[in-house]
Order: structure tokens, then C-alpha cells, then sequence
């Protein structure tokens, strides 16, 4: 009888297979930072900025979402607290430098000389730039402690937090003398004390975009493969199993809400600059669904594919709206459909399920569980 | 008092709009655990539908109670069509219904778009509904709300009735307390979930046809309504009739008084704290249903 060894190895992993994620992500790095800047125009290249920056809020929903199972359809809050932290502070140096104390849209509507307290403290560079993360971060974890806590969840949370992103837009319209109500913040011409009608700076802006891209893609994948990655799938699949193991889902979803929150509300910081506005059209109900749309169809389980799903229908978007507002809008209704509702795991699992269906004709491709 | 009066009647007439979008989505919500995010357009095709019928009748007051049996119809078989293309394959991922659904939005919306255009457009009320009534002491209420009170108060009526005394109530409540329990008793579930799609969304046909007496038609209309519809069926619990009754109404009187002592975009955000914080209290809504499921 021979001796069967059991090896505690892994199996062998092919040396291909081994390099697929730090290679996948030297690619990446070299297609953003050394490829894009040059093969792009100036005016492409500010666009991709733009992409990037939806980009960046589908890494925290392909945590949350699909790595959690929480429906968050209220990123456009996280991403408009970012974006008004950042352009609040720089209205006010854009102000200064002309020798004003107001924004020129305060001037505008005549609410006195004062600035509202609440816009003082955005003055310091330090503290608007730890806001645009902050603030994100402190409504999500209020929000997500009082909901999560009382294990309210699945549709009751995704309600919830699109009413939240309903309720910010409404507030912001309706503070005209304060934030510029329906405009937003507009017309924003330096950041940091560049000015950004020059090109040179714009690219400089595109290139702070994608290192904080490619920097939030490693961490979330650590995220992802560490021990609370694992806990926060257990909790996604199996809440109450998860409790009986002796964990809180709460702090697990909680974790992830708040972390999606912040990297949200850093790519509405930075938006701001690349694209020179903020306001309520960009983060209200609409734009929320967005953020989870470009993750969806691209594959909200798969980093990449998220990532490469935001950019592509921000893509397609920007380009076919304009030539084809009509058939552009059934089309991305269409996509929505086909994409969510066909092919869950998203375009990211399309290879996967066409294996699958040659090699093994009659299964349906099972998608996970919401 | 006055003010709190009339505050208070302005309240209970959002109430009944609000109670009319949310009639359809407790069933639809409740039955199917499905979110359609495009019941705000049934909605305005329910609307649409009003505009139609006025351009052919030329009374106002006879094509409005010809509208109302129509839009139901009308929003109903959309309703149907959309359970059976789609919906019926996503009873298993209850959450990405909302995102299907939102697809299926876009594009109605651009069809009404393209049917009708992009401006809004208006019916004309009958005579008999522009007026208003006063109940002396400088206290008023509008015919048309009052139209729309009673049209909801109605609607209540008839699907309580349906609910409680019907073959077809019985077995939509069966459904609702245990899918495959009463699969195995022999209702055929597929079929029931498509009837309670049809008086949904027929609901919401009947809501469009209330909306053209308060406001403009559009095809994004309907989205104005459908986050606020959807937060009285959470708070009211889920597929529970009367707690979507009573959130309705409170929720409206709440956000009208509110607006009042504040402005209207305070109340919103005030009214979502309340929200939050009345969840604190009752996790599942004002009326649960006690099942024995964990989830």
C-alpha cells in the first residue's frame, strides 16, 4: 500500500499566476502614469481625471457592496461633503488672492460681510484637506452605527441612504446664500496656489488622481485578502452565522460603510480641481445610482472590474450623451438591465461564465447572492 | 391655530399623495421584497394617460373619472410586463431589483420624452375641483386635495376589502407570510405575484391620474415622489397596509409643519432624522409581521 502524503502546501502555483496581481498592477501604473499623459491631449487627459476620480468612489463600493453586501446608494454624499470641503477652501484662497474676504458668489447674493462661521475654519489648507476625508467618514459611522446597530438592513439600508443623498442635494439647493444653492461652487481657479487654467498644473492634478487611485486599489486589495476581508464576505453571506460566531456584523459593516465613505470623499476632493465645480446635480439621487451603476456593470465583486466599470460608463457617458442624447439614454438603461439583472458578477465575470457555459452546456451561470 | 390648521390640512393632503405612491409600493415592496424604483413611472404614465384622454373628452370632469379606471389599467399591464420580463428572474436577488428597475426608469423616461416631449405639459381641472371650500375662521382646504383625500381613503378602502375578503387576498397573504409554504399548498405563487403586480402598479396609475390635479406632467415626474413613497413603506413596515396609512399622513403633517417653522429643504433633512431615529425604536417599521424567518 502506498503512503499517501497529505501535503499542508498550497498546490503549485504557476509563476503566471503568482505575478497576476503585482504585474496587473505594475500595468496599470505604467498605462496611467507613464502612457495616458503622453498618447492623451490635455483635454482627454482632464477627462480621464474626471473618470478616475468615479473610479476611485468604485473602490469603496465594490467593498461595501461587493465585498458586503450593503447596498450604498448614497455615495453622492460622501462625495459632495469632499468635493464642498475642498472647493470651500478653494474659493476662499481663490478670494483672498483677488484681496476679497467673500467668495464671489456670497458678494453676489448680498448676505452681508460676514462669512458664515461654518466656512471659516476651511480657510486652513490642513483642515479642509482632512475634512474632505472626515467629514465623510463621521456622517457615514453616525449613520451606519444607529443603522447597522439596530440591524437594520438589505432594502431598509439602501432607502435610507438614498434618502440621506436626496436630503444633502435638497439642503444645498436651498442654502443659496451660503453654497451657492443649485450652481454649486463654480468657477474655481487655483488649487493650492497653482493656478489651474494652465495645462502643466491640470496634468499635475491628473497625476495626483492617479497615484491616489492606484494607492487606494493596493490598500482596499489588502483589504481584501486580509482576515477582515474574509469577515466581511461571512457577513455578506451569512449575517446570523457570523453573530453566532461571536462577532459583531454591525462593526464589520460598519467598517466598510465608512471606509467606502472616505475614499468617496476623496475623489470629490479631488474632482473639484480637475473638473472646477461641485454642486447638487453632481451628488444627488441620479449621480448616487451612478456610483453603483459603473461598479455593477463592470463586476462590483471584482476590484478591477469595478474600477474599469466606473471609468468605462463615465466614458460612455461623456461621449455618447453628446452625440446621441436619445438612443444614448436607452442604451444605458438597456445596459443597466442586461448587466445587472443578466450578468451579475458584471462584464468582469463575462469570460468566466462563457467558459463555463462551453465546457459545461445547460448550467445557468449562478450569480451570488445581494 | 389658524395656521396650525391650515398647516396641518396642507400636511394631510401631501399624506394622501404620498399614501397613493405607497399603496402600490407596500404591495409590490411587501409581497416580492422587490424594490421598483420605476414605479415612479407608472406613475406618469398614469398622468400621461389623464393628458391623453383630456385631448379626446372635451369635458374635464368626465375625462378624469374615465382616466382613473384607465391609468390603472394602463400603469397596471406596464406593471405586468415588467414583472414577466424581468422582475420574476430577480425574486432570488431582491436588491438588484432596484438597480434593473432604475434601468427600465431611464428608458421610459426617455420614451415619454420622446412621445410627448420634453416640456411639461397640463391638464385642466374640472370646475368643480378649482374651487376651494372654507370652513370659516379664515381656514381653507382645496377641492382638488380633497379630491385626492378621498381618492386615497378610497383606494384604502378597496384593497383592504381585497385583502381581507377576497380568494386572491387570502392567497397574497399567504404568500407574503410564507412563499413556500404556500407554494406546497397548492397556490401557484408565479401567478399571484404577477396579479399583486398588476393592483401595485395600476395604484400607481391611479396616483398619476391625483398628481395632474396638483401639479405639472413630466417625464421625471414621478421621481420627485418615489424616495419619499418609499420611506412611509419602511417606516410603516412592510407590506403592512395600516402602517403605510398612518406613516403617510404623519410623515406629511410632520414635513409641512415643519417646513413652516423652518424652510423646506431643514424640514427634509429633519424629517430623515426622525426617520433614523424612529428605526432606533422600531428596527422593522410601525407594523411588523411576525414571521419566524431570522433574516
Amino acid at each position: 500500500m502506498t503512503t499517501t502524503t497529505t501535503t499542508v502546501t498550497a498546490p503549485p502555483v504557476s509563476l503566471l499566476e503568482r505575478l497576476r496581481v503585482p504585474g496587473g498592477f505594475v500595468l496599470g501604473a505604467v498605462l496611467l502614469l507613464g502612457v495616458a499623459p503622453v498618447a492623451l491631449s490635455d483635454f482627454r487627459l482632464s477627462l480621464l481625471a474626471k473618470y478616475l476620480c468615479y473610479a476611485i468612489v468604485a473602490i469603496g463600493v465594490s467593498l461595501a457592496w461587493g465585498r458586503g453586501g450593503l447596498m450604498v446608494l448614497g455615495q453622492g454624499v460622501f462625495f459632495g461633503l469632499g468635493g464642498y470641503a475642498m472647493a470651500m477652501h478653494l474659493k476662499l484662497t481663490d478670494a483672498a488672492a483677488t484681496g476679497e474676504t467673500l467668495p464671489d458668489f456670497m458678494q453676489l447674493y448680498g448676505t452681508g460681510d460676514a462669512l458664515p462661521w461654518w466656512w471659516k475654519p476651511f480657510a486652513n489648507p490642513a483642515f479642509a484637506l482632512a475634512m474632505t476625508v472626515l467629514l465623510p467618514m463621521a456622517v457615514a459611522a453616525v449613520l451606519g452605527f444607529f443603522v447597522f446597530q439596530r440591524r437594520v438592513k438589505g432594502a431598509y439600508f439602501a432607502i435610507l441612504s438614498q434618502a440621506l443623498a436626496a436630503a444633502l442635494a435638497i439642503w444645498l439647493i436651498g442654502q443659496q446664500a451660503t453654497t451657492g444653492g443649485t450652481n454649486g461652487l463654480t468657477d474655481i481657479q487655483g488649487f493650492f496656489g497653482y493656478s489651474l487654467d494652465d495645462p502643466v498644473n491640470q496634468r499635475m492634478v491628473y497625476f495626483v488622481i492617479a497615484a491616489v487611485l492606484l494607492l487606494l486599489m493596493a490598500l482596499a486589495r489588502q483589504l481584501f485578502v486580509s482576515r477582515y476581508g474574509e469577515l466581511l464576505i461571512a457577513v455578506r453571506d451569512s449575517e446570523e452565522r457570523v453573530r453566532f460566531l461571536g462577532y459583531n456584523p454591525a462593526n464589520v459593516k460598519l467598517v466598510a460603510y465608512v471606509v467606502a465613505a472616505g475614499m468617496a470623499g476623496l475623489a470629490g476632493a479631488l474632482f473639484v480641481p480637475a473638473v472646477g465645480i461641485i454642486s447638487p446635480a453632481l451628488i444627488g439621487i441620479v449621480p448616487s445610482i451612478g456610483f453603483v451603476i459603473g461598479a455593477a456593470v463592470g463586476g462590483r465583486a471584482s476590484l478591477v472590474g469595478a474600477v474599469l466599470g466606473a471609468i468605462a460608463v463615465a466614458w460612455a457617458q461623456s461621449t455618447l450623451s453628446d452625440a446621441f442624447p436619445a438612443a444614448w439614454t436607452y442604451l444605458q438603461g438597456l445596459l443597466f438591465v442586461v448587466a445587472v439583472g443578466f450578468l451579475p458578477g458584471g462584464l468582469a465575470s463575462l469570460w468566466a461564465v462563457l467558459r463555463k457555459r462551453r465546457t459545461r452546456t445547460g448550467t445557468p451561470a449562478t450569480g451570488e447572492t445581494a | 391655530m389658524t395656521v396650525i390648521l391650515n398647516q396641518s390640512f396642507t400636511g394631510i393632503s401631501i399624506g394622501a399623495v404620498l399614501l397613493l405612491i405607497a399603496l402600490g409600493l407596500t404591495l409590490t415592496f411587501g409581497q416580492m421584497g422587490v424594490i421598483n424604483m420605476a414605479h415612479g413611472e407608472f406613475i406618469m404614465a398614469g398622468a400621461y394617460t389623464t393628458y391623453v384622454l383630456q385631448k379626446s373628452i372635451s369635458s374635464a370632469g368626465v375625462s378624469l373619472l374615465v382616466a382613473l379606471p384607465v391609468a390603472f389599467l394602463v400603469a397596471g399591464a406596464m406593471g405586468v410586463l415588467l414583472e414577466w420580463l424581468l422582475i420574476r428572474r430577480l425574486y432570488v436577488r431582491p436588491l438588484d431589483t432596484l438597480l434593473v428597475t432604475w434601468g427600465v426608469s431611464l428608458m421610459l423616461q426617455q420614451l415619454a420624452r420622446d412621445i410627448f416631449g420634453a416640456p411639461n405639459v397640463q391638464t385642466t381641472a374640472p370646475d368643480l375641483l378649482t374651487g376651494n371650500i372654507s370652513l370659516g375662521g379664515g381656514i381653507t382646504f382645496a377641492n382638488s386635495r380633497l379630491f385626492i383625500l378621498g381618492l386615497a381613503l378610497l383606494s384604502v378602502l378597496a384593497l383592504t376589502v381585497i385583502l381581507r375578503f377576497t380568494p386572491l387576498g387570502r392567497r397574497i397573504r399567504a404568500v407574503v407570510q410564507n412563499r413556500d409554504l404556500a407554494e406546497v399548498s397548492g397556490i401557484a405563487t408565479g401567478q399571484v405575484d404577477r396579479l399583486t403586480f398588476f393592483i401595485g402598479s395600476g395604484l400607481a396609475g391611479v396616483a398619476g391620474v391625483a398628481l395632474t390635479l396638483v401639479g405639472p406632467i413630466g417625464p421625471t415626474m414621478g421621481t420627485n415622489y418615489i424616495v419619499d413613497a418609499f420611506l412611509v413603506v419602511v417606516v410603516g413596515g412592510i407590506g403592512r397596509l395600516k402602517g403605510s396609512v398612518i406613516t403617510a399622513f404623519a410623515l406629511g403633517v410632520l414635513q409641512s409643519v415643519l417646513e413652516y417653522s423652518t424652510t423646506v429643504s431643514v424640514a427634509k433633512v429633519m424629517v430623515l432624522v426622525a426617520i433614523v431615529a424612529f428605526l432606533q425604536w422600531r428596527p422593522q417599521g410601525l407594523y411588523t409581521l411576525r414571521t419566524r424567518s431570522l433574516a
